[in-house]
């Protein structure tokens, strides 16, 4: 390789500049900032175990939107023996009202965008 | 997890109470719908193939009457434009002249010839719309014959507003959210870019409930019904009145009739 | 091979930096649509689709017109082409892109175009369109890749080439036949309801791409040491002339048909466009414009003491391409619109950010046809002569 050691000294700066946001957090030290999300006071368990739902509650939503939308089948009973409106606006934010609280927690640290509420509305919001 | 129909209404009534107190009925508004998001209390309506009656002299005695389109909008987040360029509209009052382009002639009684009609989707039996759609967010739902959209699918290209007869489409040039004058909840609206128009309450007969232009109407001039079913009530109009359809020559055989 | 295109003079690197400029602007107001939506265009709920769509059917028959050179040279090896042919061929390639990048400015949701393909349609158009398309792009991509490819190593082309040169006049004939049936099967536009629209198409493409070669061939002779050589030029007029004549006898059997029946629904939209409906009239001086244009270029190319004359014959191209555009790019997409199905006519004007978006578009179809034609010329300096 030709002038090895400008090209390392190159991609050394290259990666501290790509990392700039990990120092950065470390140096004001938001480095062990953990999402946090507020439970919902009216309801003990959620329709699918928490682990599933941290998971693929996206998939579940996909899922959801198909039955309702393509199949025409909106209704499901969830394993709490409950029966529940496959909807994101009536059903999951029945309990977790607050989007900002809940939602937003996780997908604001990991920076993605849903495009879910450019349509679904938050009852919250409506103050309903 | 999902269940059949049949299913659901045996547990309905057992599972009402319980999503009573999750869905506390909406009262936003003193409009003549109530909210679909009421308790769980009625069985789906099901059809085989579900059409809609029109009786044009019911809609001639209240010329100003206008609640089929203010109900619909309202329960389905239609944003309100002041300008014809942006306007998004599922089911509204056009002229005998517009919505009948090729019946008229220059001699037609005076009533005929002012009266203003309700027009929406057709929800014809072979929908051109969906024929062209290309990515199957528009598609006839061939257990009720229902055409459906989906605006997570739509793509935005409004090949179907081209190929639609009826002008019953509309696209959502810019964001509709600022221009809904009442947002619900247990409604979507829509985000900016994709095409919309009227899906005859499918939402609504899910949940054992006429469709809302249908309940809204004070005059009753608009009748809902299974066409298949020989007993229902669109039948006997269809029976004892002489009804005509819009641009019945092309074959697109909708679904929507009416009454002279 | 690509390097080529980054070495020039200072006019080249003054040209490729307008265009630049020129795409940059298109893009500045393509951010504005895609932020605020396409309100910004003048397109509205009884005229759907404009100016975006319109340049899409036109450059489609630019980019089917390739095999106007590719039929004569490869099939009956008509040796005249030989040099002409690899600039129809980037033609196309760069139009096609044009094409692509013209329905994705359309499109209200252009991040989801992908589902397209994901929920494969096809009962409908749009979707043979979009395959017809792509599959066009990566035939003459190739197909241009390889024959720059063998000439630059002197050595003739490889062997398999041959049935996918052979397989590309057919696809050309086919990208335009099915933007003809995005129009023809809606039972709901009566003005594109015709079985002529294709043919129309392909006649309006033969003679409207060759004319754009004519035009680009004495350009480069004019600009660069690349002579297409005087023959194979009057060949071009000669397929323009042709491709001409029968565009102006499709229009003429419409008009005919048309107009003897008089069915309202069907005179209604000629009525919009060559005088005006409801007092509404913004196509109709366009649509004269159009078809004085039309004659002019037939006068002219028809005549052979005319055609010959390489000054006429630019002057007979540019009318060919105006007109064309005019009825293409303007009126045909537009007027379909007008009268709506219910009767009532809204007029449709380009908004300014929709025609610098366009000019963007078109902006980039320039740097690529510049750009892969500084390939093929720099590929055919260095051989040895």
């Amino acid at each position: 390789m030709y002038d090895a050691g400008k090209v390392t000294i190159g991609l050394l700066i290259f990666l501290l500049l790509v990392t700039v946001p990990f120092w950065y957090n470390v140096a004001i030290g938001k480095a062990d900032y953990a999402p946090q999300l507020e439970k919902p006071a009216n309801a003990e368990q959620c329709i699918r175990d928490t682990e599933y739902m941290t998971a693929y509650h996206m998939n579940l939503l996909n899922e959801w939107r198909d039955d309702v939308v393509r199949n025409n089948d909106r209704f499901e009973v969830a394993t709490d023996g409950q029966m529940r409106e496959k909807s994101l606006s009536n059903t999951c934010l029945s309990c977790h009202t607050s989007k900002e609280k809940f939602c937003d927690q996780c997908h604001d640290y990991l920076g993605v965008e849903p495009y879910c509420w450019d349509c679904h509305v938050i009852p919250e919001e409506l103050g309903q | 997890m999902s269940i059949d129909r049949r299913k659901f209404i045996r547990l309905s009534g057992l599972t009402a109470l319980g999503l009573a107190g999750a869905s506390a009925g909406n009262v936003l508004s003193d409009n003549a719908v109530d909210s679909t998001e009421a308790p769980q209390t009625h069985a789906p309506l099901v059809g085989k193939r579900w059409a809609m009656v029109i009786d044009i002299r019911k809609c001639m005695a209240a010329p100003d009457c206008n609640e089929c389109s203010k109900a619909c909008h309202y329960v389905h987040n239609v944003p309100d434009f002041d300008n014809p360029k942006d306007e998004i509209k599922w089911i509204w009052k056009e002229t005998f002249h517009h919505a009948f382009h090729d019946e008229g002639h220059e001699h037609i009684e005076e009533a005929i010839k002012h009266a203003k009609l309700p027009v929406l989707c057709n929800h014809c039996d072979d929908p051109p719309c969906a024929r062209v759609c290309p990515t199957g967010a528009t598609w006839k739902r061939e257990e009720d014959g229902i055409v459906m959209m989906d605006w997570h699918r739509c793509i935005g290209c409004r090949y179907c507003m081209a190929a639609c007869p009826y002008g019953s489409r509309s696209f959502n040039w810019r964001d509709p959210r600022p221009h809904i004058k009442e947002v619900r909840s247990d409604f979507p609206a829509r985000m900016r870019g994709v095409v919309e128009k009227c899906t005859l309450c499918d939402e609504r007969l899910a949940r054992g409930k006429l469709p809302a232009c249908v309940e809204a109407c004070k005059e009753g001039a608009l009748t809902f019904g299974d066409l298949e079913d020989p007993n229902s009530e669109v039948r006997n109009l269809l029976r004892e009145h002489f009804t005509i359809r819009r641009k019945p020559g092309l074959g697109t055989q909708p679904e929507i009739y009416y009454i002279v | 091979m690509l390097e080529k295109a980054f070495s020039g003079d200072k006019r080249y690197w003054g040209w490729i930096f307008a265009l630049l400029a020129v795409i940059g602007l298109g893009f500045i107001f393509y951010l504005r649509q895609y932020a605020e939506g396409l309100t910004i265009t003048g397109l509205s709920r009884d005229v759907t689709w404009g100016f975006y769509i319109a340049q899409f059917t036109f450059l489609v028959g630019v980019a089917a017109s390739a095999v106007m050179v590719v039929l004569p040279y490869y099939l009956h090896d008509y040796k005249q082409f030989a040099k002409i042919t690899i600039l129809g061929e980037f033609l196309a390639v760069s139009s096609v892109i044009m094409c692509m990048t013209f329905i994705f400015v359309d499109m209200g949701q252009p991040f989801r175009i992908i589902n397209v393909f994901l929920y494969p349609s096809p009962s409908s158009p749009m979707f043979w369109d979009t395959v017809s398309l792509a599959g066009y792009l990566v035939l003459n991509a190739l197909i241009a890749h390889v024959m720059l490819t063998s000439e630059r190593q002197s050595i003739a082309p490889p062997k398999w080439i041959k049935p996918i040169i052979i397989l590309s006049i057919p696809w050309a004939v086919s990208i335009h036949t099915v933007t003809a049936f995005l129009y023809c099967g809606l039972e709901a536009r009566s003005f594109w309801m015709t079985a002529i629209l294709a043919p129309r198409f392909l006649a309006s493409a033969f003679s409207s791409g060759p004319a754009l070669l004519i035009l680009l061939c004495l350009l480069l002779r004019k600009f660069t040491k690349f002579d297409a050589g005087k023959e194979p030029v009057q060949k071009l007029a000669v397929i323009v002339t042709y491709a001409m004549s029968l565009n102006v006898f499709f229009i003429l059997m419409e008009v005919f048909t048309v107009a003897y029946s008089s069915i309202p629904h069907h005179t209604a939209h000629f009525e919009y466009l060559f005088l005006g409906l409801d007092g509404h009239s913004a196509l109709a001086p366009w649509m004269w414009v159009s078809s004085a244009l039309a004659v002019l270029a037939l006068i002219l190319l028809l005549n052979p003491s005319t055609r010959r004359k390489e000054g006429i014959l630019v002057f007979a191209c540019l009318t060919v391409f105006a007109s064309i555009w005019i009825d293409k790019g303007l009126g045909m997409v537009v007027a379909g619109f007008i009268p709506s199905p219910l009767g009532t006519v809204t007029e449709y004007t380009p908004t300014f950010p929709e025609l610098m978006i366009s000019a963007g578009v078109y902006g980039l179809g320039l740097l690529l046809v510049t750009g892969f034609y500084k390939i093929a010329l720099s590929v055919r300096k260095e051989l040895p002569t």
